[in-house]
């Protein structure tokens, strides 16, 4: 009787080993055939007219230089927003905010931007910018994709300056500094490793998104280095071509999400060794 | 008693600009706010003239028709929580099966490697995952699942009727599926976290008490992370509903009410991404706002609800 239950009991923690074990089988078997065919379908056609030539009429030869160069700069725009609002928001929530009232409902609705559908936020930056402008252009998909980003840094600004010890602080007052050097000459510096991670976090965040860009910056098939016009970017390339019926099309599609997925990739992987080095772990 | 006159007290150096830098500290926090509260506003401003014009039908018609401008959004709405529900349904059990797998059961030296690639394959941008439904799992699916299925079932048998559907891998089924693919990962490393913070002498407890591995998790790890663990099951959904690309591509972009699960169907921001740039008119402008504003009501309403949970769990 006791041998049964017992007997019963090892049985079931084998099928439990065992169907957790087969759970990460077939997870790490469904994600490795996408990065399969990813890096398959993609390196076909990768070659130099990819970062030399713009897109090209259905047809004719062609790279993605235009979605390119207009996807970095709606980026390093949009960072550059990002980073001083949220740096400074961050701070404000870290050093001044502390358990307000304000502060808290601060956190909780930079907590439902953070994870707000993408999409919501093109709709609202085109009522906002493209409407009032009379006209797509890459500022306004640079200001969707700081909105974005902004959320995003702030919240790992918070957490990193929330761990530097108060005794920098106490330090700071001691030796007579005012508040704002003693933020700028010792908390953030002491903060710079994991400062830098949230930063490069947002951007592999933003340099895949594509839903803000569709009515924002729109799309171009010309390269443009005007942010007042359309501008062509990446990922919204990829939304064109892969739903078209030209093979050549669809093949500049898989190599544009190829060449996403490694950026987002290696900035990850960057950001966890710099964070690696440093106190902070996201 | 030594004299000191109010200027040689001043305060320290550059004290002057104190207050300067709180000030714009304080204004890049309520920026953000503005920023949410500028969302909601321009959804509810842009989508107004959709709702006053159809009112309660707007929620309950399944008409979506941009030549006459009637425009019901019952279609989107249902396929929106449809693939999400299904999603979790698929993910949630694997998530929980890898996070324990990778916490109790495996290898150190494998559990570090899988853990790393969970979290970077988390970090994937959707449009990957969306093409790959597109041009690998939609082919498939319609080849080797649809097509022998439509050939063994008897017409009209419950499951015919289930299972029916064009033969083209994009369906709800298939957008599902993707779905699921793409928040397996986030939410595993999530519950992974979760399953770490257990303190280890709990766990040793109840191995001491003669627990199997199994009884440990059921009875002592699991319930020691119960709410954390429904409030990642939330924000996990919270992805799902809000997804826009991945969907985009693969779910078929029909406007009616599903009639199966391999049927087309569509969700709001699927319909969102599709219609709103070529939007023949102001009522369609307005009505694909509105549909923002429906998906906005009830990203909310699931992310305040992890949101509480999860700060329920830290104040534990």
């Amino acid at each position: 009787m006791a041998f049964d239950r017992r007997a019963r009991r090892n049985l079931g923690n084998l099928v439990f080993v065992g169907a957790c074990g087969l759970a990460t089988l077939v997870a790490l078997l469904a994600l490795s055939l996408i990065m399969v065919s990813l890096v398959k379908q993609g390196f076909a056609g990768l070659n130099a007219d990819i970062f030399t030539r713009a897109t090209p009429a259905p047809g004719s030869e062609g790279g993605l230089i235009n979605a390119i160069l207009g996807s970095l700069m709606m980026c390093a725009l949009g960072m550059a927003i990002a980073v001083v609002v949220g740096l400074l928001a961050g701070t404000w929530l870290a050093e001044y905010g502390g358990d307000t009232f304000y502060a808290h409902l601060v956190r909780f609705l930079n907590d439902v931007l953070l994870s707000a559908p993408s999409i919501l936020v093109g709709l609202f930056v085109y009522e906002l910018v493209v409407r009032p402008l009379h006209g797509f252009s890459g500022f306004a998909g640079a200001v969707a994709l700081a909105l974005i980003a902004a959320p995003v840094v702030t919240r790992t600004t918070e957490d990193i300056l929330r761990l530097q010890p108060s005794a920098l602080r106490e330090a700071g007052v001691a030796l007579g500094a005012a508040r704002w050097i003693t933020i700028r000459k010792i908390i953030w510096p002491g903060a710079r490793a994991g400062l830098l991670t949230g930063a490069l976090l947002a951007f592999a965040r933003i340099s895949g998104e594509t839903a803000p860009l569709l009515f924002t910056a729109l799309n171009n098939q010309f390269l443009n280095l005007d942010m007042r016009q359309p501008m062509a970017s990446l990922p919204a390339v990829i939304f064109q071509f892969a739903l078209s019926a030209y093979d050549d099309w669809r093949s500049l599609a898989w190599t544009g999400a190829l060449l996403i997925a490694l950026t987002v990739l290696s900035v990850n992987i960057i950001g966890r060794l710099i964070a690696a080095r440093g106190t902070y772990r996201p | 008693m030594i004299d000191q006159s109010p200027s040689e007290r001043a305060g320290p150096k550059g004290g002057w600009f104190d207050p300067v830098f709180r000030f714009a500290c304080l204004a890049a926090a309520t920026a953000l706010l503005a920023a949410l509260g500028g969302i909601v506003v321009s959804l509810v401003v842009g989508g107004w003239p959709a709702l006053a014009k159809f009112g309660p039908a707007f929620f309950t018609s399944t008409t979506w028709n941009p030549v006459t401008e009637v425009y019901g959004a019952a279609g989107p709405i249902a396929g929106t929580l449809i693939t999400s529900a299904l999603s979790l349904a698929m993910a949630l059990p694997i998530a929980l099966g890898v996070a324990v797998f990778l916490v109790e059961f495996c290898p150190r030296f494998l559990a570090q490697p899988i853990a790393i690639a969970v979290e970077l394959l988390a970090g994937i941008p959707s449009i990957v995952y969306g093409m790959w439904g597109l041009f690998v799992l939609a082919p498939f699916f319609a080849l080797h699942v649809q097509i022998p299925l439509m050939m063994t079932l008897p017409e009209d048998s419950f499951w015919a009727r289930v299972l029916a559907g064009v033969p083209n891998g994009a369906n709800i089924f298939t957008a599902s599926l993707i779905l699921a693919i793409m928040i397996l990962p986030y939410m595993a490393a999530v519950f992974r976290e979760l399953l770490l913070t257990v303190p280890a002498h709990v766990r040793e407890a109840a191995y001491g008490l003669g627990c199997t591995p199994m009884e440990v998790v059921g009875a002592v790890s699991l319930p020691y992370v119960r709410t954390g663990a429904v409030g990642v099951v939330m924000l996990g959904l919270g992805r799902a509903l809000g997804e826009t690309m991945a969907v985009t591509f693969i779910v078929g972009n029909a406007h009616d009410l599903p009639a199966s699960l391999f049927a087309s169907g569509s969700t709001l921001a699927s319909t969102i991404a599709n219609e709103f740039t070529e939007a023949t008119g102001e009522m369609h402008t307005a009505a694909l706002t509105a549909l923002g504003l429906v998906l906005f009501v009830i990203t909310f309403a699931v992310l305040a609800i992890a949101r509480g949970l999860l700060l329920a769990r830290r104040e534990d």
